[in-house]
Parts: C-alpha cells; sequence; structure tokens
C-alpha cells in the first residue's frame, strides 16, 4: 500500500469531468494505468465510484459524497476529508482517508478495509456487511445500525446508540460509549478477537494496545419478534 | 434538499471581495436548489440615529423615488433607494421598526425582506446562477453573509417563499430541511403577536425564534430551545448584526461542513461550496456536531 510514484497517471478534476475520470478507471480493469493520482477534487461527488480493478489511486485533497462507492480491489488514499457514504457498499480493496468522514462511512460494505485517520460522523458503517473499518477518531450517532458482518474498531469513542439492533458484527471500542442501541452489549473478548482486533490495527497501521479496548456485539435477543417485547415498540 | 452557504471575513481586504466569494458558494449549491435562491448580507451599517429597510415589490419596473421621498417627509431625509433588481434599500432617519411599520401600513403592495441597521436580503426565484448576476451580488462588498438556494418541499415557489426569513432586526434564517409542526406552532406564535407572512415551514422557525428573543432569550438560548418546540429535520443558519449560527437538528438528518483559514470563516451544505474559497485546501474542515449551537461573531473570532 505504498503511496503511487511518478509513474501515475494524473487526472486533475478542475479540468476533467467525474464521468471521463470514472470511465477511465472502468476501462482500466481491461488494462492501462493501474496507478493514479487525482488532483483538485474540491468536493465533488462521487469520485472513483465502481472500480473493478486492483488499482492504486491517491486522491489529493477533500472529496464530496459517495467516493469510491462500490469499490473493487482497488487501494484508494484520500489525502483530505470525505464527505456522506464514503466507500458506500465497498466490496473489497482499501480505502483510507486522512482526515475525516462524513455520515455513513462504509455503509452497506461487504468487503475490504476502510480506514478513517480522523473522526467518522454519524452512522458509520450502517447495515455494514463484511467490510472491516477501523476509525482513528470518534464516530457519531447510530454507528453500526444493523450491523451484520464485518468489524468496526473505534479509537475514540462511540456517540449514542451504539450498534443498534445488530447481528453480527464485532465492535471494538477504545474511548468511551454515549449509549449502547438495542440489543447491543459488552462482550467478553475471546482469543479469536484479540487476534482480529490486533490484526485489523496493524493493517490500518494505527499504534493502539489492544488491551485498552472494550467489545461489543450482539445479545441475539431480537433475531426473532418476541411478544413479550411488544411494549418495546 | 436546499442549499445553505455562510461566510464570514475576517479581514478587511477579504470584507471587499465577499460578495464575489459568496456568490462562488451559492452556484456551487445550485443543483441542490434551482427553485430560488437568497441572500442576507450585512454591510455598510446605517447611520446612528437612522435604520435600512431592503423592500421588495413584485412589480417590474417599480419606481423607487416616491416611497424614498415619502419616508424622507415622514422621518426626515432619507438615503437611497439603492435598487438591484425587483428590492431596494432605503435609509431611513428612524428606528427599523417605525420604517418597517410605516411601509406595511402605508405601502401594502411592498413587501419588507429586512431592517435593521446593517442586514441586507435579496431574494428570487429561479436559477441562482442567474440571480447571483442579476442582483448583481459579486461587487458587494460585506463582514459577512448568508445565502440559500431552495428546493421546495412544504410550500409553493414564490419571491416571498424564499429564503432568507428575516427573523427581527439584523435577523434572518436560512433553512435545510423540513418542518412537520409548524402549523400549530404557526398560530400559537400569530396569538403570541408575531407576524407570519407566508405558509412556509422555514418561517415559522424564524418566527419562532423571533419570539424566544423577544421573551428575553439570547440566541443560542433560542436555537437551543428549537431542539425541542421545533419537530423536524433541519439545518439551519442565522445571521446576526455580529456574525452567524449553526445548529442541526440532533439526529443529523441534513449536511452541513464548517471551515476556518486565516481570512474567513465559512459553512456550507457540502464542502464543494467551501473549496471554491481562496486558501480552502489549507483551511481546517470540520463537521459540526448534531444538536449543538456554533456561533460566531466579530469580537469572539
Amino acid at each position: 500500500m505504498g503511496t503511487t510514484e511518478q509513474t501515475a497517471e494524473v487526472v486533475d478534476l478542475s479540468e476533467t469531468s467525474i464521468r471521463e475520470l470514472n470511465q477511465r478507471l472502468h476501462d482500466a480493469a481491461d488494462g492501462g494505468p493501474q496507478a493514479w493520482r487525482i488532483t483538485h477534487p474540491g468536493g465533488l461527488h462521487a469520485i472513483a465510484a465502481g472500480i473493478n480493478a486492483p488499482l492504486e489511486i491517491d486522491i489529493d485533497g477533500h472529496v464530496g459524497y459517495y467516493c469510491v462507492g462500490m469499490n473493487k480491489e482497488a487501494n484508494v488514499r484520500i489525502h483530505g476529508s470525505a464527505g456522506v457514504g464514503l466507500a458506500e457498499n465497498i466490496m473489497s480493496g482499501t480505502v483510507i482517508v486522512d482526515g475525516d468522514a462524513s455520515q455513513s462511512a462504509a455503509a452497506t460494505g461487504r468487503g475490504g478495509l476502510v480506514v478513517v485517520r480522523g473522526n467518522a460522523a454519524a452512522r458509520c458503517g450502517i447495515s455494514m456487511k463484511g467490510v472491516n473499518i477501523v476509525v482513528e477518531g470518534n464516530v457519531g450517532h447510530l454507528s453500526a445500525f444493523m450491523a451484520q458482518k464485518g468489524a468496526l474498531v473505534v479509537c475514540g469513542d462511540a456517540g449514542e446508540a451504539l450498534g443498534d439492533s445488530i447481528y453480527e458484527t464485532h465492535i471494538y471500542v477504545r474511548g468511551s460509549v454515549a449509549e449502547l442501541g438495542a440489543d447491543c452489549i459488552e462482550k467478553d473478548f475471546k482469543e479469536f478477537h484479540t487476534a482480529e482486533l490486533t490484526g485489523l490495527l496493524a493493517e490500518a497501521g494505527v499504534d493502539a494496545d489492544p488491551a485498552d479496548f472494550k467489545r461489543y456485539g450482539s445479545a441475539r435477543e431480537l433475531y426473532n419478534f418476541n411478544i413479550d417485547n411488544a411494549d418495546a415498540y | 434538499m436546499c442549499g445553505i452557504a455562510g461566510l464570514f471575513s475576517k479581514s478587511s481586504s477579504f470584507e471587499e471581495r465577499l460578495g464575489d466569494h459568496l456568490s462562488d458558494m451559492l452556484i456551487q449549491m445550485a443543483d441542490r436548489g434551482p427553485d430560488s435562491a437568497g441572500v442576507a448580507f450585512y454591510r455598510n451599517p446605517a447611520p446612528s440615529g437612522s435604520s435600512k429597510l431592503t423592500l421588495f415589490s413584485p412589480e417590474e419596473g417599480y419606481d423607487w423615488d416616491p416611497i424614498a421621498g415619502e419616508l424622507s417627509s415622514a422621518f426626515g431625509g432619507s438615503n437611497g433607494p439603492e435598487i438591484r433588481a425587483s428590492h431596494a434599500v432605503i435609509v431611513v432617519q428612524t428606528d427599523a421598526d417605525d420604517a418597517g411599520r410605516w411601509v406595511i401600513d402605508n405601502h401594502p403592495e411592498l413587501r419588507v425582506m429586512s431592517a435593521g441597521q446593517t442586514i441586507e436580503i435579496y431574494k428570487e426565484m429561479g436559477d441562482p446562477r442567474e440571480f447571483v448576476e442579476r442582483f448583481g451580488l459579486r461587487e458587494l462588498s460585506a463582514t459577512h453573509a448568508l445565502g440559500h438556494t431552495r428546493m421546495a418541499t412544504e410550500s409553493i415557489v414564490t419571491t416571498e417563499h424564499s429564503h432568507p426569513f428575516s427573523t427581527g432586526l439584523d435577523l434572518c434564517l436560512v433553512h435545510n430541511g423540513s418542518l412537520c409542526n409548524h402549523n400549530r406552532l404557526r398560530e400559537q406564535l400569530r396569538r403570541e403577536g408575531i407576524t407570519i407572512q407566508t405558509d412556509n415551514d422555514s418561517e415559522v422557525a424564524a418566527a419562532y425564534l423571533t419570539w424566544k428573543m423577544r421573551e428575553g432569550a439570547s440566541l443560542t438560548e433560542a436555537l437551543e430551545s428549537g431542539l425541542d418546540d421545533l419537530d423536524g429535520f433541519f439545518t439551519f443558519a442565522v445571521g446576526t448584526a455580529d456574525g452567524f449560527a449553526v445548529l442541526r437538528d440532533p439526529i443529523a438528518c441534513k449536511p452541513a461542513v464548517m471551515s476556518e483559514s486565516d481570512d474567513w470563516v465559512a459553512m456550507a451544505s457540502e464542502y464543494r461550496a467551501i473549496a471554491v474559497l481562496p486558501g480552502a485546501e489549507d483551511a481546517r474542515v470540520w463537521e459540526p456536531d448534531p444538536g449543538q449551537v456554533y456561533i460566531w461573531e466579530k469580537e469572539k473570532v
């Protein structure tokens, strides 16, 4: 995951349209440049969405909504912050954001790794289905809502309703949790979890001691409708 | 969906170009709100003892000289009219409340868009790009300004239904979102004697702040109590004589980004509206927390 060198194909978004950029990145699945540098992103939406090739991409600056959505195989580094829906429905590959990510980062992601060096806002990993997410800062409310698979690692604090209606995602939080969501409880570390967390921190390049984290997961009380819970609705 | 842009100058040289920069921001937000656009500029304070009105006439080519003359005879010498498209700014030698009331009583065909010492509100239907050119916004200097691009959801598209809504002297509000309890709240506020001119939900939010502040609340307190009393989703930006405030609903349904450089403080619905500012690449950027009041004012920056 080293940064792309001078050989990278440079696309300047102050001169090239998003549509043209994305078409070129899609075409790269059939050959052509494998290393790319995207300059002047200017907060534009849908940058590098829908890639289906093991490209190495650097984006120099802040990006808008749905950046790197649906990514397959590409490794993308955003040297700035990201808007709503970063790496939405990511399938595989790696997305690293140097700054913050807005709401719904890695939402519905099925695989791959998303790393946010700053904070992620509300709804981080909402309905995640296999993606691994490592946030060095804090996450906002309703993160890992209805999360089904994968792991969410938060090195800072988590907002309200963490893991609300969670299925089987593993959540690791180093700081405080404002409030756990429905059916999300603190759980013991088993050997598997320590290994998983250690591996994810290493993969994300985060210097943190796994022993400082607490683990949260599903109490599995909401899997099926229970008539005794009717009052809760 | 609507778009919001706010810009606050930290240096006098930036003030000179603030209209140009806010125009660029507004145009970036055009996709979020193609129905109408509006701005509040804080500029050219009226001399002490005088106040400033922004008036709107729906009549094309309305002759503003007679009303300026009448205001002079009623209150003593007035300045203006300074005409921008369908709007005119007139400086009157009395306080803003009296001047506004006089216009409402004597010229019901006009609409008072704003009243105060420094505020000027311009708003109109149509594409934000055309709005910027038609009103000559680029040439305006200002200490700070707010802009809004509207995609209507709760009420019809007219000039009167466009944002900003004036919430009192030198105060205005722009809104991205929609409110559910505005009908009942409107009736309550009218019973409290607050003037509400349209069936628009955002105007009710503006009127709510006017009422709370009339009852003695600070702007921060008024916004905080709005978290309980305004049912719906919103990002609000509120312009004051000295700066602006930002508040998002606690669920954070609507986006907001803030940024600060040595020359300016900016807020917008999306970062792309900030990216067009000089020095944006090196400015600090962050997302305001939901349910948290943020205020920038002259003496505090």
